[in-house]
């Protein structure tokens, strides 16, 4: 992107449009995978330890005869159903095994992603988000480029759009950076380890709160992110996830009469 | 890619998803992986042991901020024949039996265990469930109650054995020497300034501060110092941890 190239004829076909790139760094596709199945344990045996208490307070305190200000036990339900929670009948025992063990693994995970992200410059490549691309008619722009499932730059179609950086910024430095420290300020032990901790979050039914609210977040960031994937072509994405290597995709349709739109970001640098 | 394959990948995902899920549990049963999951606990012991000063005290409240409802939880009253007779006698009679690896066994009563000097501390009461209640905890700090008994050297475990039974078997709990002597760890006689009531596990109730609830022992009636859990219930420290997986360990 920081080599500007002249407009592409929309009436040409890319030469680009064939041929792989190497996309995802061995970091990168490792991380990736351990993350996704502990994302998926902690969300399912996470759900199972709600269970046991599904209300939520803020402050230092909070239990039955407390205000809570969402109490999920009109969804017990659904947050009880099998095919949602680890293990699949309820077992707060178990469920905090698989819990507290495959948080180390996204915790220090987490850690070890960042540290290779930053000596293979990752971060700096691939997910800074320029001040130009943020403007509210950029954003406007690749929004609409996601309406019409089109993802890709043909300029540079192996680099992340907007909208997908800040996904994926939010869910790396925000959301599971919170879950971790929500997870450890409600741990008794680590609040007198570290009195911060929970000092940060305003309490420790606060920090539950802050915990399930990230998570759900989380939630909502894989149900978008599997969305793209399957719409963005899933067999090339897996397995550009599994090898690195990510086959270019055919260009779009030529839009009709409207001009193209493709140039937006690019142009108002 | 056409919708029809989408549709099936979708498909494939959720029931993919739902196989995990299963999978998840018949790994959980075979004992090779039992051990690796049940190997968090140790894992995250040994890294707060190493992150935490030894005395590292838990967060302390102010009066106002304690919870103007404190819940009951687990058995709320024991009600058994002795107990009965000693709550009816105001605990009169009742003594608190220290033993095991001890020079001097003691028998403690309730006024015995006023006369030790005495701790009182507002702390976070943290259910493994989920909840947590604000009380006001007094006692004697229970290092000075095994100082007093003479606790060997030899003793690495503190095991509380309590009045309330759970299938025909005493309710049970241990902690290690570092928490046993732990300044907040107390041996609370009193709760918001009155005497621990029945609910809440009269006439004495361990407070372990840096422990989740179900440490904290009700009904608490006698301690013994011993080198090793092995033969006590069914070996795993405590009522919960024998009987449904629960940590030993839980400061988290």
């Amino acid at each position: 992107m920081d080599e500007p190239t002249a407009p592409p004829d929309p009436s040409a076909k890319p030469p680009a449009a064939t041929g792989t790139v190497y996309r995802h760094r061995l970091a990168t596709r490792i991380w990736h995978w351990i993350n996704a199945i502990a994302i998926f344990i902690m969300i399912g045996s996470g759900i199972g330890i709600l269970n046991a208490h599904p209300r939520l307070y803020w402050g230092q305190y909070g239990a039955n005869f407390d205000h809570a200000w969402l109490d999920l036990r009109p969804y017990g339900n659904i947050l009880r159903s099998g095919w949602l929670t680890i293990p699949a009948g309820y077992d707060l025992a178990i469920s905090r095994r698989w819990h507290l063990l495959f948080a180390l693994v996204l915790g220090f995970g987490l850690l070890a992603f960042m540290i290779a992200s930053l000596i293979n410059r990752h971060f700096q490549r691939d997910l800074r988000v320029r001040a130009g691309e943020i403007g509210p008619r950029q954003l406007w722009a690749d929004l609409l480029a996601h309406l019409r499932f089109d993802f890709h730059n043909p300029d540079d179609p192996a680099a992340y759009n907007t909208l997908q950086k800040l996904a994926y910024v939010a869910a790396i430095f925000v959301l599971i950076p919170l879950m971790i420290f929500t997870g450890l300020a409600m741990s008794p032990g680590m609040d007198a380890a570290w009195p911060w901790l929970i000092e940060l979050f305003g309490g420790r039914q606060s920090a539950r709160s802050i915990h399930f609210i990230a998570a759900s977040g989380i939630v909502l960031f894989v149900i978008v992110h599997l969305t793209l994937v399957v719409l963005a072509g899933p067999i090339e994405e897996i397995w550009s996830m599994i090898t690195g290597r990510w086959t270019l995709p055919a260009p779009p349709p030529p839009p009709e009469p409207a001009p193209a739109e493709h140039a937006g970001p690019e142009a108002a640098e | 890619m056409t919708l029809i394959t989408r549709r099936t990948l979708v498909t494939g995902g959720a029931l993919g998803a739902g196989l995990l899920l299963s999978g998840c549990d018949k790994l959980a049963q075979q004992p090779g992986f039992r051990r690796i999951l049940f190997s968090g606990e140790k894992i995250n012991m040994g890294l707060q042991r190493a992150l935490m000063d030894r005395n590292a005290l838990a967060p302390e409240f102010s009066a106002e901020q304690m919870s103007p409802v404190f819940r009951t939880n687990g058995n709320s009253n024991p009600n058994t024949a002795d107990y009965n007779r000693h709550v009816a006698e105001n605990f009169a009679n009742w003594r608190l039996e220290i033993g095991g690896l001890v020079d001097r066994p003691l028998r403690l009563s309730l006024s015995d265990i006023g006369a030790f000097p005495q701790r009182a501390q507002i702390t976070r009461h943290d259910c493994v469930e989920g909840w947590s209640a604000i009380g006001k905890w007094q006692g004697p700090m229970l290092g000075n109650v095994l100082k007093a008994a003479g606790v060997r050297t030899s003793a690495r475990y503190i095991v509380f054995t309590c009045a309330d039974l759970w299938s025909g078997a005493p309710y049970y709990e241990s902690i290690d020497m570092v928490d046993a002597f732990h300044p907040q760890t107390i041996l609370a006689w009193a709760m918001n300034d009155k005497r621990v009531s029945v609910g809440h596990g009269a006439p004495i109730r361990l407070r372990v501060e840096r422990h989740l609830g179900y440490k904290n022992a009700k009904y608490v009636m006698r301690i013994d110092a011993v080198a090793s859990l092995a033969g006590i219930g069914l070996g795993k420290g405590g009522y919960w941890e024998d009987h449904v997986n629960y940590d030993w360990y839980a400061g988290i």
